[in-house]
């Protein structure tokens, strides 16, 4: 990548850290992503307990209250669920599962919808119109209504939840991406680069994508927001993950039947970290969106 | 106006094809029709008779007209739980659906509108900041653990609501629904709070942009050189003007809250097409899954034209952007 691109990013990089600096709120939402993110990497390392060693788990431990002392000598802070699995343990992985699903699905549908959208705004004509047509129809249905379809008709898996999730998200950053570049294009730069015989792909990827970053960078964090929330919709109606890949969705879904009768803690607790995480990473892109680009599609 | 309403008419039939062809593709591309399709404790004679039926020995092309044929006069398979007609278990359980989701909307609206008309009026104040957090809060509350910490707290803690099913239906002018019985508006509240408040946040942000982006227009700065009253400006002037788009994104996502009622009707056991649809798809009941995918992508293609065609009904700049 050339020297200017790299000076670019990182003036880029600089508005955004003085930007969410400015805000108090916002400030406080990154420092929650960020640990939420270090203890979905590290977490697991560190919890009490093994939540899948079944060697560890003892049922007379099932459906302990936060609190609660177990046979030998482990408290369990955030009390156990049904299989006598510790929530606090659960949670942490569940977090894992739940960030590491939205965060690929989101990075592989901002591949997708950036080259994509790179190549509508360029080459312009036919191209663009058979690729925007596809965005427009895309975007015409709603999220969870392409996912159920999607996961009704392939059934459950780690892979087809991922899958779907591009599918519904890759058109958002085409369209974005087009037309931020299709104002960069007709730019004095992109014709020199032409003139100075720099090949297709280099102006695309060294040129063009860097100055249509900010827009993308905001609908990055949003739609990973978006992506943590409908994967644990999907887990939890039993069409998301399988029981292998414990979600915070599916923790919640265990949870379901025994709210009823006052075990409450088993849904509770993973809802409030899955609501911590999706609300800091909504505030964060919020607040990126107001630094970046006042009038960038309010939602 | 008829050339544009005859264009978005044929665009509309084109995406139902597409969906269409999707969906055969999904059944009998991907997967075995005939295991899908077939009962499981089906005997060797009605297989038979099925494969015969659907043309499943036939080639591809003939097997998706034959699929389209039957599907254009309402038969698309029978259930194997209910060894019924499938489209006819949709239309029993549609009205349940649509009730909640117009009661929903209804919420959505009436609250959003207001809290999003005073958070575009007064910008950058506490209330404003206040209003604003709380939407992206509704955004970001995923809505199944909502509607279960609603039923936690109104059902299991305070006991004030029930928790699951739909109550007594009363009787107005031959409409059968809920809304007029105490016991069913009892039953309604929960499940229609949990399904608007993600449209809530929706309709706050779209008013209060609506608000923001009109305020600032010339013949709003005429109306006040006119002497007009604040009152008049806002809720004649302003509030005309941001209601078009208003119009269209509620119109829009009663679409999105017809899918999302998958998720309500899951939580809170109410008897409509989501529910039956994530039951279907536990008991392998594929003759209805498909059904139910086929209705709700037409009712949703049918929704947007119609929205399409009321908006260029009120805005005539639309039609005429088109055309040209």
């Amino acid at each position: 990548m050339s020297v200017a691109a790299l000076f670019g990013e990182d003036m880029l990089l600089g508005r955004l850290v003085v930007g969410i600096s400015r805000s108090p709120k916002a400030v406080v939402a990154a420092v929650v992503c960020v640990i939420l993110l270090f203890a979905a990497v590290v977490g697991p390392y560190l919890v009490p307990q093994n939540p899948f060693d079944l060697a560890v788990l003892d049922i007379m431990d099932s459906k302990l209250p936060p609190g609660s002392e177990s046979m030998d000598g482990l408290t369990y802070i955030l009390g156990t669920d049904g299989q006598g699995r510790d929530m606090f343990s659960a949670m942490i992985y569940g977090l894992r599962t739940s960030l590491g699903v939205g965060v690929f699905s989101g990075i592989v549908a901002l591949l997708v919808g950036t080259v994509l959208g790179l190549i509508a705004a360029y080459f312009g004509g036919r191209i663009d119109a058979l690729i925007m047509r596809v965005v427009d129809l895309m975007l015409g249905f709603p999220t969870i209504l392409v996912a159920l379809m999607l996961l009704a008709l392939l059934g459950q898996g780690l892979w087809k939840v991922i899958f779907a999730l591009v599918l519904v998200q890759w058109a958002t950053f085409a369209r974005a991406v087009r037309s931020a570049a299709l104002v960069e294009k007709n730019k004095d730069y992109i014709e020199a680069a032409r003139t100075l015989g720099i090949s297709t792909p280099r102006i695309l990827l060294g040129h063009l994508l860097p100055n249509c970053l900010p827009p993308l960078i905001v609908i990055g964090m949003l739609q990973v927001a978006n992506a943590i929330s409908a994967e644990a919709t999907l887990s939890f109606l039993g069409i998301g993950l399988p029981i292998t890949e414990p979600s915070l969705g599916l923790l919640i879904a265990n949870g379901y039947q025994l709210l009823m009768s006052g075990e409450y803690w088993i849904s509770v607790y993973p809802g409030v970290l899955l609501l911590v995480l999706v609300f800091s990473i909504n505030i964060v892109g919020d607040r990126l969106r107001e630094v970046l680009n006042p009038r960038l599609g309010e939602r | 106006m008829t050339v544009f309403v005859i264009r978005r008419f044929l665009q509309s039939i084109a995406v139902l094809c597409v969906t269409a062809i999707i969906v055969f593709i999904g059944i009998y591309a991907i997967g075995d029709p005939a295991e899908m399709l077939i009962a499981p404790d089906a005997s060797q004679a009605e297989r038979a008779q099925v494969v015969a039926s659907l043309g499943l020995d036939k080639p591809l092309w003939e097997q998706f007209f034959t699929f389209a044929w039957n599907a254009l006069h309402g038969d698309l398979g029978r259930s194997f739980v209910f060894n019924r007609p499938s489209i006819s278990l949709i239309f029993e359980r549609l009205p349940a659906t649509l009730e909640l989701t117009l009661v929903g909307l209804f919420i959505a609206i009436i609250i959003g509108i207001p809290l999003g008309l005073l958070s575009g009026l007064k910008p950058n104040t506490a209330t404003d900041e206040v209003i604003m957090t709380g939407s992206i809060f509704g955004f970001s509350l995923p809505s199944f653990w909502q509607g279960m910490m609603l039923i936690m707290i109104f059902s299991v803690w305070l006991g004030w609501l029930p928790s699951t099913g739909r109550g007594q239906m009363g009787e107005f002018l031959g409409i059968h629904s809920s809304l007029f019985t105490l016991d069913g508006l009892k039953h309604l509240i929960l499940p229609a709070i949990n399904l608007s408040l993600f449209k809530l946040s929706l309709v706050i942000r779209l008013t209060r942009t609506g608000v923001r982006e009109t305020l600032p227009l010339d013949f709003v700065k005429f109306a006040r050189a006119k002497g007009l009253s604040e009152n008049r400006i806002v809720f004649v002037h302003v509030f005309k003007n941001i209601l078009i788009p208003l119009i269209t994104v509620i119109g829009l996502e009663l679409g999105s809250m017809l899918a999302f009622a998958v998720v309500t009707e899951t939580i809170f056991a109410w008897p409509g097409i989501g529910k039956l649809l994530i039951d279907s798809i536990m008991r392998l009941d594929r003759p209805v899954v498909v059904a139910y995918l086929l209705v709700i992508v037409s009712l949703f293609i049918f929704i947007n034209f119609v929205v399409d065609v009321l908006y260029s009904l009120v805005d005539p700049r639309v039609r005429l952007g088109d055309a040209s």
